[in-house]
């Protein structure tokens, strides 16, 4: 366990390192980062290795940092910060590998990458809210440089959209923060010690409080009508971005309610939850229809992220075991397979057609020319749609499950998104990689004047390593469920899943 | 008296070493620069000013606090040698910007009017007495107004001068006014006495004018809505050094002064404002300045195409951060203030710095004239995000960790429902406002193409070493915040 905090100082460590060498050599750059992330992955399963599932969290650092405010600088852990540093060490490793292609100002992106990666890991790992903030905060500033300099269609647009709504949802947080502190006297910032101030606190304000922390961070998570920005910055994003993007940052978002304005709140969730219910579900349903009509490839990658993202806040909204323990296992589930898709996408497609535009991609025949990335994405495909032997199945099934438990009606409607999640990707397998057969058609795209460049080894080991962890926890969920429920027995969790439980 | 006298030159000897070495530095320069070019008597004068800046601070730190000197005309209180060590160091940051800057003529002239504001700046930070707080500030701020104006060659330059002085002189006149009344009213010029004489007074009309007369001072020498007007042009066209030290020094010392007359001299008379009970004061002022100076400078930056301009609206929105941490001083002391006040002084100077070598090689006014900076120096683009993202209040950086702390102090008075809670909200609100305008900044500095014009950009070495320590301070100040804290 002890080995968690290094996993975010070899990120920054590595970050810097790779600043300073890059400028002289993309290939040591890329080295650099690589090594850094793959370090990160294995201490992170290192410390999995001996981990003791339990409820509440496991400190690891506890040292005072600005003593008059009662600050710590306190990291700790449990089931569910391990699940998600797990994903985030798989996700940095496959993000590296995806973006091997990466020439221009190398030193530049990986520092930039890497920072981001340090930031999530320190999200994860903090015990005091103050920390915790200051780890949200860094992990912003990396995407608008990614995103602007390295990004493609409308960069600019989409990486200051994607920065002010990010901080413009930490400034609530911000807000809500300060205000629970100020006004409940609380004597620092540790989230035991925020809790107790905000039951002292009148409940209407402990209603505005929550909402200001809830959507704070569920602007982050895309929260319908809250999400606008992701399918533009996913969009823009560079392929490796976009990966963390829809694979950690996002998940950002929903650790932040899940860990800070659930168990601080519970009142105030308790006024919210069939608003914040109804916003899942809609989001879930009207994401995966828009994404149904896309014309671009990443567009619909980027809407179904949205909607796969409803089923984490649907499953935070139930407010049941199960339910919360499908959305954590959920928030796994979908960084891998987010990543997977946005891997296809940008880097296995676009990098070599130069299009993402489904009408130009459906007249080549790209099952033949890439037929990697075709059996890579049909996989995925199949994964999104939360069939049986990956691992959106036991997640989205817990999730459905916990939630009938609490609402029916959300439970159905969010079944029928399911379908629809089928559909767009089903239309999106058939139309971009099995649009023609290359038999008939003339190769008018170039086939053969521009021969594709066969998928690298880099990418198929990405690939290789995402797959397979979402087969692994398809066929046995019990490995995260098992340090994810005994998280949740937690007096902090336990206040807000009995007030939430009908 | 005897003893007297050699308290307060004990007390007064940073002040003394900076006048010694103002006139070496001139006199140095009437010896030996006669037949040297421009550039070596600007490396010869910084290099004298700097060491006596540095003399000043090592007395500084030696005198220590020592407690009242003179009768109570100064004290030297943990406070007051926080803020002269601050505002020491930012005026060393401002000289090695100089030593950087292209200058026009005289520049040991130049160093010593910085040297000769310096003092205004130290007496500031330790005046408890209307009439030494009143002198410490014009000594100051007619160095300022000079050097505002030195490059008298260009027509920005003079303009910015011209408008500083007319605004400044008038509010002098304000000041001086209210001075007066409080004085008639009081019966005494120290502090400590004022504050004790207020308290038996009821709130009069009289008591009222020389309020607001302080005030429209105040806010005229802070920057703040709608006492602004002078600052977009003076940071536009004066030259970049002295642009550094009116945005970062003398800021820092500014509000000291004001923080001590505010607080402890008219504490008695701050009033209240919560939403359950108000009686009148300068609070209620105080609270709208911040509230006009937050909305205005972030608003109107928006719309800036011009890096110093923008910079400027900037100060004016930081300028009522400032006034905010200053009303949540009366409750939890002037740490948070001093902190925010020297950790923004030393990202603007930095910033500043970053303008002043870019000048050397063309034009540094538009946002476009940043473009491709990460081509032209690696050094100067990574110095310009660490101050920008300060600016912005982006953790670890120093400045997240200042707001932070003003906003917890502004909310721990009265939580939400005093106006002082509204406005830490507001201030929250607002800076995600503000990231949009930093990230412009950045956006050309670090993402966008160079223009075919654009050439390399040689760092000198002073320069490159004053721009890599502002940034550490940055950083690690922000990593570690209770060194500051701890001072006051």
């Amino acid at each position: 366990m002890n080995a968690l905090p290094w996993t975010l100082y070899t990120a920054f460590a590595g970050a810097l390192l790779v600043l300073f060498t890059g400028a002289r050599s993309a290939a040591l750059a890329r080295g650099i980062a690589l090594a850094t992330a793959v370090t990160g992955l294995v201490l992170a399963l290192f410390a999995a290795a001996s981990f003791v599932p339990g409820p509440g969290m496991q400190t690891l650092v506890d040292i005072p940092w600005v003593e008059s405010l009662g600050i710590h600088y306190h990291l700790a852990a449990d089931g569910i910060s391990l699940t998600l540093v797990v994903l985030t060490g798989l996700a940095a490793t496959a993000g590296v590998l995806f973006s091997w292609n990466i020439e221009e100002r190398a030193g530049e992106f990986f520092a930039l990458y890497l920072a981001l990666i340090g930031g999530v890991y320190g999200v994860f790992l903090s015990a005091d809210a103050f920390l915790f903030f200051v780890f949200y905060e860094i992990a912003i500033v990396p995407k608008y440089f990614l995103i602007a300099n390295w990004g493609s269609t409308r960069r600019e647009y989409g990486a200051m959209k994607l920065a002010l709504y990010s901080f413009a949802g930490s400034a609530l947080v911000l807000a809500g923060l300060l205000w629970t502190y100020a006004a409940g006297g609380a004597h620092g910032f540790a989230l035991g010690e925020l809790a107790r101030a905000a039951s002292t606190l009148p409940r209407g304000e402990v209603i505005v409080i929550f909402a200001l922390v809830f959507f704070g961070f569920a602007t982050l998570a895309g929260l319908f009508p809250l999400h606008t920005w992701a399918p533009t910055g996913h969009v823009a994003a560079p392929t490796a971005a976009s990966m963390l993007l829809a694979g950690v940052v996002m998940k950002l978002g929903a650790y932040g309610c899940l860990r800070v304005a659930l168990p601080l709140f519970p009142e105030g969730f308790l006024y919210w939850q069939p608003i914040i219910g109804w916003l899942a579900v809609i989001g879930i349903v009207y994401a995966g229809l828009i994404a149904l009509v896309q014309d671009d490839f990443k567009f619909v990658i980027g809407y179904s992220s949205v909607s796969h993202m409803g089923f984490v806040m649907l499953g935070l909204a139930a407010a049941n075991a199960r339910a919360v323990s499908g959305a954590v296992l959920q928030m796994f589930s979908h960084g891998v397979i987010a990543g997977l898709l946005f891997a296809v996408v940008g880097r296995m497609v676009y990098d070599r057609t130069h299009t993402r535009q489904l009408a130009d991609l459906q007249r080549m025949p790209l099952h033949r020319l890439l037929p990697f990335a075709a059996v890579t994405f049909v996989l995925a495909g199949i994964a999104s749609m939360g069939l049986p032997g990956f691992s959106g199945f036991p997640a989205e099934l817990t999730i459905l499950v916990g939630t009938w438990a609490s609402s029916r009606v959300w439970a159905l409607v969010a079944a029928f998104g399911v379908l629809v999640a089928a559909a767009f990707t089903l239309r999106a397998i058939q139309l971009a990689f099995f649009g023609s057969t290359g038999d008939s058609a003339p190769a008018e795209h170039g086939a053969d004047a521009h021969p594709l460049a066969p998928i690298s080894l880099p990418e198929k080991l990405g690939a290789g390593l995402l797959l397979a962890t979402s087969v692994l926890i398809g066929l046995k969920p019990d490995l995260l469920l098992d340090w994810i429920n005994p998280a949740l027995q937690s007096p902090l969790f336990q206040a807000v899943i009995r007030k939430g439980t009908p | 008296m005897n003893s007297l006298y050699a308290d307060l030159f004990h007390a007064a000897a940073p002040e003394t070493v900076l006048v010694v070495s103002a006139l070496l530095v001139l006199g140095f320069d009437l010896v030996v620069g006669r037949h040297r070019t421009l550039a070596q008597r600007l490396v010869l004068a910084t290099f004298l000013g700097g060491l006596g800046v540095l003399a000043a601070l090592a007395f500084d730190l030696a005198v220590g606090a020592t407690g009242p000197v003179f009768g109570g005309a100064l004290v030297l209180d943990p406070l007051a040698v926080a803020v002269r060590g601050g505002v020491l160091i930012l005026v060393l940051l401002t000289l090695g910007v100089a030593s950087a800057a292209p200058v026009s003529r005289q520049p040991a002239e130049f160093v010593a009017l910085i040297l000769f504001a310096t003092v205004g700046f130290l007496q500031m930070a330790a005046a408890q007495q209307l009439l030494l707080g009143f002198l410490a500030l014009e000594l100051a701020s007619l160095s300022l107004y000079v050097l505002a104006g030195y490059d008298k060659a260009r027509p920005e330059s003079a303009e910015a001068a011209l408008k500083y002085f007319l605004l400044g002189a008038v509010s002098a006149a304000f000041l001086l006014f209210g001075f007066s009344l409080l004085y008639g009213l009081t019966g005494s010029i120290a502090f400590p006495e004022i504050s004790h004489a207020l308290a038996y007074q009821p709130m009069s009309p009289l008591l009222a004018v020389a309020l607001v007369m302080v005030l429209v001072a105040f806010g005229f020498k802070a920057a703040a809505a709608p006492f602004h007007l002078w600052a977009p042009d003076a940071y536009q066209g004066a030259p970049t050094a002295s642009a550094a030290l009116i945005a970062s020094a003398s800021k820092l010392a500014g509000f000291a002064l004001f923080w001590r007359l505010l607080w402890s001299g008219l504490g008695t008379v701050a009033g209240q404002f919560t939403y359950h009970q108000s009686y009148p004061g300068w609070l209620t002022i105080v609270a709208l300045l911040s509230a006009a100076s937050m909305l205005l400078g972030n608003f109107a930056a928006l719309a800036q195409h011009n890096v110093r301009r923008l910079l400027a609206y900037s100060a004016i929105a930081h300028a009522g951060a400032l006034l905010l941490g200053l009303i949540g001083a009366g409750q939890s002391g002037p740490g948070p203030l001093f902190y925010y006040a020297a950790t923004y002084g030393v990202a603007t100077a930095g910033a500043f710095g970053v303008l002043a070598v870019l000048e050397r090689h063309g034009p540094a006014q538009e946002l476009t004239d940043l473009a491709g900076l990460y081509k032209r120096s690696p050094l100067l683009a990574g110095c310009l995000f660490i101050f920008v993202l300060s600016l912005a209040g982006i953790p670890p950086l120093a400045g997240f960790f200042g707001k932070f702390a003003v906003f917890a102090s502004a909310l721990q008075l009265g939580g939400v429902a005093s106006p002082a809670g509204w406005l830490a909200l507001l201030a929250i609100a607002l800076s995600a406002v503000a990231l949009y305008y930093y990230l412009l900044i950045l956006k050309q500095a670090l993402v966008a193409r160079p223009t075919a014009a654009a050439t390399p950009v040689k760092v000198p070495a002073v320069a490159a070493l004053t721009l890599i320590v502002a940034a550490a301070l940055i950083v690690l100040l922000g990593l570690f915040p209770s060194v500051l804290l701890s001072l006051v």
